[in-house]
Order: structure tokens, then C-alpha cells, then sequence
């Protein structure tokens, strides 16, 4: 039956202990509660068999004396069951909501419509490293996230590391977790949240923590200034055109917060969050009208010169 | 008198008023009732052609059939339809229409109430479809949460329309509701003490009260979010000292027990029918009473279980998990009931009780992923997905819908005079079955497989796409037997056969009189010896005599016993409810675009009230001195 699931964002395919403890318990609910449907069918089955022969209605005393006992017997036993079932899943739940805080860093991702942002804390301002709508974990290291919204209620659910939490505005959430099996594992908005509640996704790599150090660092870095004329060009049409008006380019003089940053967009793997590879031509048509894309979106159509657009993406595509 | 001068002078009393003033006077239980369930099945339709669409466009991923804004619309107004102006009001019709037929009197408590009721809900229901038709139908979900349906992130009237349209279907619910429990408890006929009434009856009581203790919470939830939304109250501003998540406990602790409120008299629907057509009283009626009020209590203790995901503390989502446990226990104690009865029984197979069969296989289903949604681990990863929306369809559909379609095909004789077609309404439920369970079942694995519920659609590469399509096609074949199923009930109700008083032999005293019923009901008001009152009626029988024939008299007994108390007149047909209805409605409607409405619809409606409670002079037998 685990075939049938897709793997890279499934509550069946856990990488991480808190994902694994839910889908053990799943499989036991399910088992238990499989075993107790198709019981209940065959007693149905009989005494519909049953009742099917009959030549009229039993109405004795002796009838009532064991269906009395029959219902005795079953809901004695529905509520064992019932009981040993709930103990299953308070165990479960305090194994897998931590209240010791000992977790090697904290990394804070607010909500917004309909992009994710994340932060990973540091002491020292400079160092906090930003980026939109990817998620990477050193593997077997716990983490602690902190939830908020900038808007609607959102809510995170990474399905393959833990259950899912809500960002409300005005409160923090937090969600600790570890993951134990690198990969990439594909994470989607659970609550409505407006027009673009579907396309409202992201990534979460998890590599060895040599590689997410190695990423941590390159992402702390502003933006290289461009060398070519093309690229120069293209930074010139971000810095004077719509662009600037939401977006940040750390290294330049772009600092709006509206959107996701860019400093480093093309080290990222999707566009539009986790909807589109980030390929050339997809940035090409995100810039140009992402509202064919993604209806709705925050992000205006930008009408730019054919050659202003190119050496806009050749300048975007810079940004490792 | 005789019987037939008896009939004639009690028709003319209680002669219904025909024609179009007639539709806007008559307060008659049957009339109202019938009303109730006719317009909550064009609701039905309506919110079924929604729930097609909506398939059609997640048939394939990408797909272009509607856009994600009207998909938004969709989905908000088939959860609203769904729950707001089919279930509930079509319960209750049920209840209106069959109570008093059940109890043995010739009309419900407050009947004004009711006309009231049903002109509130008629033009709650049609504002909603007015915004939908006109592209401004409300897109923030049936829960409508906040912050997304407040001023700043729904700006327009969509989400106004929502909450006018809720505040006052609630409303006719309410009036409803407080009728029922009235006349339950006080228009018994003599020797049904509360021990002996049917448990349908029993269903609707328990119900109405779960109706007038949830609905409020709902009203004044929504009541919130429209004076937030028209004079900035910020109730549900965080940052003016609001709070987000106070509306999710306003309206889950109305959201649960609603579910209740849809499910409680499925539950004894099954009852009725198992019994019916087994002819066999139920077993362990004490508990099974007990268990609709345990139902009804605990219901009001599980509402968290929808909010287990927004960081509320562990320990306290312990007790609500315990609590939602705890609630299978009563159904549980009527399943096994059910099972009892139909072993110890004599089962007749008709398609009514084909309905009940479907209702074991199906909801079971439902009880089971409850038990494991009411786990708070499994709950974070199943919460919100189609897992989630399997669910509830297996619980609501198969828990309250099956029933329902099975006791509309068991009382459409008493409505019509007439049976529905045996044939298509067996081919109607096999459709429905099978259209149901391909519809629904492939949600569960498609929530294991990381679908999040509310998508107006998803990426090809996620693997849900051949699921997704399978779902759409038993949709259509769900969607193919409820239509079988209203067409058989238009030609049956034309050309059907011929039922009589009696077609199935039932237990209950809706089948002592006439189908259709007279105005009147009964000739005479029966007594009642035991909780299955026709299959034990003896010869000589007492029947109640000497009510007046020139007034709409009715006997009012004691609530414990039923024990004769005196005699009340209901009310004649009358316009006045009808003009409170309107009144208050262009009121909720205009308080839509301007804050005046409110004392405007005030006004309006206390001008149909004065009509309403304008006194009558006392008849002149009672002025003239007794000897």
C-alpha cells in the first residue's frame, strides 16, 4: 500500500522521528480500526441473514435477554478499545511535542500571501540570513520554528517531518522538529488563506551539515556586482523600474519588503512559490505577466522592453 | 355528530387558504413542513450543481473550467448550502411536518413562529444565491475565519452577504427549534409520557435543544464580524485588542455540535425505519434515548478538535480528544442496537430500508476516521487535507442524507398519498452507493498523499491526478441518482400508486390518519397505550372527544405524563408573520450597505408585530356566563 503514496509530501514517508512516531501511530489506528470495520460488516451481514429467514419478528423474552447481552459484550469492548486507542495518542503526542528547548538554532517563517518567508536567527543583524520559499535543514539537528503571519491565517505543514501548525498573526507559533534523512521534501499551505491558497508551497532540503553550512554562508553574502554590460544593464532596469518597489537586493540600494527577497534567487529551485522550476524562461514569463501563472498574485504584470526584460533576467540569474 | 358532519365542520376550521395569499397566510404544520423540505432540496440541487463544478475542475490538474475566484465562491456557498440551508432546514421540516402527526395533535406550538421561520430562511437562503448568481457570493469558506473575512483582506460585500444570510437562516432555525420542543412537551396526546414517544420524536426534542444552545454562538459570531466588517468594531483585530482566534471558538463551538444537530435525527430515522421494516420495536429504547441525549451533551464538549492546529497547549487538546472519543460511545450503543433489531427482526425488503443498509456500511466508515481525527498527532498531518473532507462527506452523507432519503421514501406516502416507484428507487440507492463511495473513498488516500482541502486545483507532477478523476466520475454518478431520485418523487406524487392510510404497516400514529392528512390531522386526538402505539391499539381504544369544531382547539397535556391539562386555541392564517419576516429581512439587507438598516428593519418588523400580537376578542361561549 505504501507504493500507491506519493513520497516527497506524504505523513507516510517520514524523514524525520516526529513524522515517524505519527505514522506508527496511524498504522495502529489503522489496523485497529480496519480490524474493527470489517467485524462490525460481518455482524451486520449475519443479522441481516438472519433476520432475512425469519418467519416473523421474535418478540420473546429470551430474544431481548441476548440482545441485551450481545450489546453488553460489544460496547464493553468498543470502549476498551476506545480507551487503549486514546492512551496510544497522548503517548504519541507528548513524544512529539518536546518541552525542553534545547535546539541548535531558530528559523522564523512568517506567512504571506501566498509566499512563504524564512529567517534564520542570528545574534548579530548581519549575519541573519533571508530567503523565500525554501527551507534547508542541516540533517539530525533539531530545530525550532517560529511561526506568525504578515496577513490571513496560513498554516505550515511539512508532512514528511511533522504535523501541521497554523501562522496567525499576532501569535507565535512554534514548531521544534529534526529531520534524519536528507532530501527534498515539498511542503503546502493547509489553510485557506485567499485567491491563491493551491499555489502557495515550498521546499525544504535537507542536506549534511557541511553542505548547509557551506549554503548558509554563500547566503549571507550581498549580492556580486554585476560584470557584464548586459547584467549591468539588467540590475539598472530592477533598480528604476516597478521592481524596486517591493523587492530587496541586498548589495544595492533595493531594501522593500512587500516581496520576497531576491539577493539570492537564482540559488533557488522554484519560482512563485514551489510552483515553477526556476528556469530562464519561467523567470522570463513570471517577470512578464505572473498573473497568467498565478491569478491573483501580489506581483503586477510588468510591460518592459524585450531586451530591458532579457538583461533583467541575465542580471536575476547572477544572484547565486 | 357523526363522523362525517364531524369532517366537515372541522374542515372549514382548519381549511387551509389556497392561492397566492394563501402561500403568504397559512401557518399549518404540513404546509410549513412540506415548504421546509421542498426548498431545501431546490438547495440541495443547487448546492450539488457547485460541488459537480468544482469536481469538473479538479478532475485534471491545471485545469481552466472556472477560476480560483469563482472556485472560492463555489466552495464557500456548498459548505454554507450544505449545512445552512439544506441539512438543518430540511431536519427540521421533516420534524415540523411529522411531529405533531407522530404525537397526535392537530398542530404545532407557535405555528406563527414557524411561518416566520420559513420566510426568514427563504429569503436568507435566496440573498446567498443572489450573490452568487451576481459574482459577489461570499469566498472566505462556510467558517468564514478571520482575518480573511474581515474588512482588510475581503474588502467588497461578499463576505456581508455571508453573514446576513448566517444570522438569519439561524434565526428560522431558532424559530423552528423552540416550536418543536413546545410541542413535543405539551401537545402529546394523553398516555404518551416521554417514555413512550417514538424516538424520532426524541431525535427532533434532543435536536432543538442542541439548536437553541449552538446557534447562538454562530449568530453573534457573525454578528461581530458584520458590525467589524461595517463599523469597525474589531472584535477579531488583533491589533486593536481584538482576537483572530476567538472567532474559531465562536463558531466551532456552534460548527460541532451543528454536525450533531444534522446527524441526531439520521440517527433516528434508522431507528424508525430498522423498526418499520423489521416489526419490531428497537431494542434497548431507555438507551437509546439516553444515548441522543448523551449525543447532545457531549457534543458541546468537542468543538477544539478543530482547532488542534493552531498552538493551543497539549494538555488541554488531551481533554478534547478524550471528549471526542468519548462521543462514539452513544453511537456506538445504537449501531449494535440496530444490529440486534435487524437479527432479532423479521426484515421486509424495501428500498427504505436499503437506505438504512447503506447508512451501516457508510458511516461506519465515517465513525472510524473520526476516532482517528480525534487523535491530536494524527490530527496534525490528516487536519485540512481531503482526508478531512472524506471524512465528513462519509459521516454527513452517509449519516444524515442516506437516512433522510430513506424516510422521505417511507413517508412519501403520508405526504403524497401516493408510494414512490419501487424499482427506481432500488436502481436510485444502488446509484448512490456506488456514486458515493468512488466519489469519497480515493479522499482519504488523496489526504495521506498530501492534498490540502480548499485547492481550486494542483500541479500534474504530485501524483493525485488519477484519484482526482476517479472522484469526479463517482461524483456524476452520485450526482445521476439524486436526480433519479427527485424525478421519482415528481412522477410518484402525480402518478404514484395509490398508498392508503397505512401502506407499510407502521407503528407510529402519523399513519392513523388519512395520507395526505386532513387540515385537521385526526377525526379524533387517539390515546396511547405504549411506545409503538398501532401495533398495539385495541378495539376499544379510547379516543378524545368534545374538543371545539368552530376553533382551531387543540389539547395541551402534561409534559412527564401527558395527562390531559386544558384546551388552547392556536391561531388562525394570518399575514403579519410573514411582513415580520420581510421587514426584518430588507433590514439584514440593507445593514449590508449602510449601519441604518438595522433600526430600518426595526421598525418594519415591529409594525408586522403589532399585527402578530394585536388581540382578538374572545369567543362569545366564553364571555357569556356559564350555567
Amino acid at each position: 500500500m505504501r507504493l500507491l503514496f506519493a513520497t516527497f509530501q506524504s505523513p507516510l514517508h517520514p524523514a524525520g522521528p516526529y513524522a515517524r512516531a505519527i505514522e506508527r501511530l496511524w498504522w495502529v489506528f489503522f489496523a485497529i480500526t480496519a480490524v474493527i470495520y470489517v467485524l462490525m460488516l460481518i455482524g451486520f451481514a449475519l443479522a441481516v441473514r438472519k433476520g432475512a429467514r425469519r418467519k416473523q419478528a421474535d418478540l420473546s423474552d429470551e430474544a431481548t435477554r441476548s440482545g441485551a447481552r450481545f450489546i453488553t459484550i460489544a460496547l464493553s469492548a468498543t470502549t476498551v478499545i476506545l480507551i487503549g486507542l486514546l492512551f496510544t495518542s497522548i503517548a504519541t503526542g507528548r513524544d512529539i511535542s518536546p518541552v525542553d528547548d534545547k535546539v541548535t538554532r531558530e528559523i522564523k517563517i512568517t506567512g504571506h500571501q501566498w509566499w512563504w518567508e524564512v529567517q534564520y536567527a542570528e545574534a548579530r543583524p548581519d549575519m541573519i540570513v533571508e530567503t523565500a520559499n525554501e527551507l534547508h535543514l542541516p540533517v539530525g539537528e533539531r530545530v525550532k520554528l517560529i511561526l506568525d503571519s504578515d496577513d490571513v491565517i496560513h498554516s505550515l505543514w511539512i508532512p514528511n517531518l511533522h504535523g501541521k501548525r497554523d501562522l496567525i498573526p499576532g501569535y507565535d507559533g512554534v514548531l521544534t522538529l529534526t529531520a534524519d534523512k536528507t532530501g527534498t521534501y515539498r511542503a503546502q499551505c493547509a489553510e485557506f488563506c485567499g485567491l491563491q491558497h493551491a499555489k502557495m508551497a515550498f521546499l525544504v532540503i535537507v542536506e549534511p551539515k557541511a553542505d548547509f553550512e557551506r549554503w548558509l554562508t554563500a547566503q549571507r553574502l550581498p549580492a556580486p556586482f554585476p560584470k557584464t554590460a548586459d547584467q549591468q544593464h539588467g540590475q539598472q532596469v530592477f533598480l528604476t523600474s516597478t521592481c524596486v518597489m517591493c523587492h530587496a537586493i541586498k548589495g544595492t540600494s533595493a531594501g522593500a519588503r512587500t516581496g520576497p527577497d531576491l539577493t539570492h534567487l537564482a540559488s533557488r529551485r522554484t519560482l512563485g512559490a514551489g510552483i515553477l522550476p526556476n528556469t530562464l524562461g519561467n523567470l522570463h514569463g513570471w517577470i512578464a505577466n505572473a498573473q497568467t501563472i498565478k491569478p491573483g498574485v501580489l506581483m503586477p504584470p510588468n510591460p518592459l522592453e524585450p531586451n530591458d526584460l532579457h538583461a533583467l533576467v541575465a542580471y536575476l540569474e547572477t544572484l547565486q | 355528530m357523526n363522523d362525517q358532519e364531524l369532517h366537515l365542520r372541522l374542515s372549514a376550521t382548519w381549511h387551509k387558504p389556497t392561492g397566492l395569499w394563501g402561500w403568504l397566510t397559512d401557518n399549518h404544520h404540513t404546509t410549513i413542513g412540506k415548504r421546509f423540505i421542498i426548498t431545501a432540496f431546490v438547495f440541495f440541487i443547487l448546492g450539488g450543481i457547485e460541488a459537480l463544478i468544482m469536481r469538473t475542475q479538479l478532475a485534471l490538474p491545471e485545469n481552466h473550467v472556472v477560476s480560483n475566484d469563482l472556485y472560492n465562491q463555489l466552495f464557500t456557498t456548498h459548505g454554507s448550502t450544505m449545512m445552512f440551508l439544506f441539512a438543518v432546514p430540511v431536519m427540521e421540516g421533516l420534524g415540523l411536518y411529522f411531529v405533531p402527526l407522530m404525537i397526535g395533535t392537530r398542530q404545532m406550538a407557535f405555528p406563527r413562529l414557524n411561518q416566520f421561520a420559513y420566510f426568514s430562511y427563504l429569503i436568507g437562503g435566496v440573498l446567498l444565491y443572489v450573490g452568487l448568481f451576481g459574482n459577489f457570493g461570499p469566498d472566505a469558506g462556510w467558517f468564514a475565519y478571520t482575518p480573511l473575512s474581515g474588512p482588510e483582506f475581503s474588502p467588497g460585500k461578499r463576505v456581508d452577504v455571508w453573514a446576513q444570510m448566517i444570522t438569519f437562516t439561524e434565526m428560522a432555525a431558532l424559530g423552528g427549534a423552540v416550536s418543536i420542543i413546545a410541542t413535543v412537551f405539551k401537545h402529546r396526546a394523553p398516555g404518551m409520557s416521554l417514555n413512550r414517544m417514538p424516538l424520532f420524536v426524541w431525535g427532533q426534542l434532543v435536536t432543538s435543544f442542541m439548536i437553541i444552545f449552538a446557534m447562538p454562538s454562530v449568530m453573534v459570531a457573525s454578528g461581530m464580524l458584520a458590525t467589524d466588517r461595517l463599523i469597525a468594531t474589531h472584535f477579531f483585530n488583533k491589533a486593536e485588542g481584538g482576537d483572530n482566534l476567538l472567532w474559531q471558538h465562536l463558531f466551532w463551538f456552534f460548527g460541532h455540535p451543528e454536525v450533531y444537530i444534522i446527524f441526531i435525527p439520521g440517527t433516528t430515522m434508522m431507528s424508525t425505519l430498522v423498526s418499520a421494516f423489521t416489526k419490531r420495536p428497537n431494542f434497548g429504547y431507555l438507551g437509546m434515548v439516553l444515548s441522543l441525549i448523551a449525543t447532545g451533551f457531549i457534543g458541546f464538549g468537542v468543538w477544539v478538535h478543530h482547532m488542534f492546529a493552531t498552538g493551543l497547549p497539549q494538555l488541554g487538546l488531551s481533554f478534547f480528544t478524550a471528549s471526542s472519543v468519548l462521543i462514539t460511545i452513544p453511537t456506538a450503543f445504537q449501531f449494535f442496537s440496530w444490529l440486534t433489531t435487524l437479527w432479532h427482526g423479521k426484515i421486509h425488503f424495501h428500498s427504505p430500508i436499503l437506505y438504512s443498509f447503506s447508512f451501516i456500511v457508510i458511516f461506519l466508515i465515517g465513525g472510524l476516521t473520526g476516532v482517528m481525527l480525534a487523535s491530536v498527532p494524527l490530527d496534525w498531518q490528516l487536519h485540512d487535507t481531503f482526508f478531512v473532507v472524506a471524512h465528513f462527506h462519509y459521516v454527513l452523507i452517509g449519516g444524515a442524507i442516506f437516512p433522510l432519503l430513506g424516510a422521505l421514501t417511507y413517508w412519501f406516502p403520508k405526504l403524497t398519498g401516493r408510494l414512490m416507484n419501487e424499482k427506481l428507487s432500488v436502481v436510485t440507492v444502488s446509484l448512490l452507493f456506488v456514486g458515493f463511495n468512488v466519489t469519497f473513498f480515493p479522499m482519504h488516500q488523496l489526504g495521506l498523499m498530501g492534498m490540502p482541502r480548499r485547492v481550486y486545483t494542483y500541479l500534474p507532477n504530485l501524483g493525485w491526478t488519477n484519484l482526482n478523476l476517479l472522484a469526479t466520475v463517482g461524483a456524476y454518478i452520485f450526482g445521476l441518482g439524486s436526480l433519479l431520485f427527485v424525478l421519482n418523487a415528481l412522477i410518484s406524487a402525480r402518478i404514484g400508486v395509490i398508498a392508503g392510510d397505512d401502506p407499510w404497516g407502521g407503528a407510529d400514529l402519523e399513519w392513523a390518519t388519512a395520507s395526505p392528512p386532513p387540515a385537521y390531522n385526526f377525526l379524533y386526538v387517539p390515546t396511547v397505550r405504549d411506545r409503538y402505539p398501532l401495533w398495539s391499539m385495541e378495539p376499544d381504544q379510547p379516543l378524545v372527544t368534545g374538543l371545539a369544531t368552530d376553533r382551531r382547539e387543540i389539547l395541551v397535556t402534561k409534559l412527564m405524563d401527558a395527562e390531559p391539562d386544558h384546551l388552547y386555541e392556536t391561531p388562525d392564517p394570518s399575514i403579519s408573520p410573514t411582513l415580520v419576516a420581510l421587514g426584518a429581512g430588507i433590514g439584514i439587507i440593507a445593514a449590508i450597505f449602510n449601519p441604518w438598516g438595522v433600526p430600518i428593519g426595526f421598525v418594519l418588523a415591529g409594525l408586522g408585530l403589532l399585527g402578530w400580537f394585536w388581540p382578538k376578542p374572545p369567543h362569545k361561549e366564553l364571555l357569556e356566563p356559564q350555567p
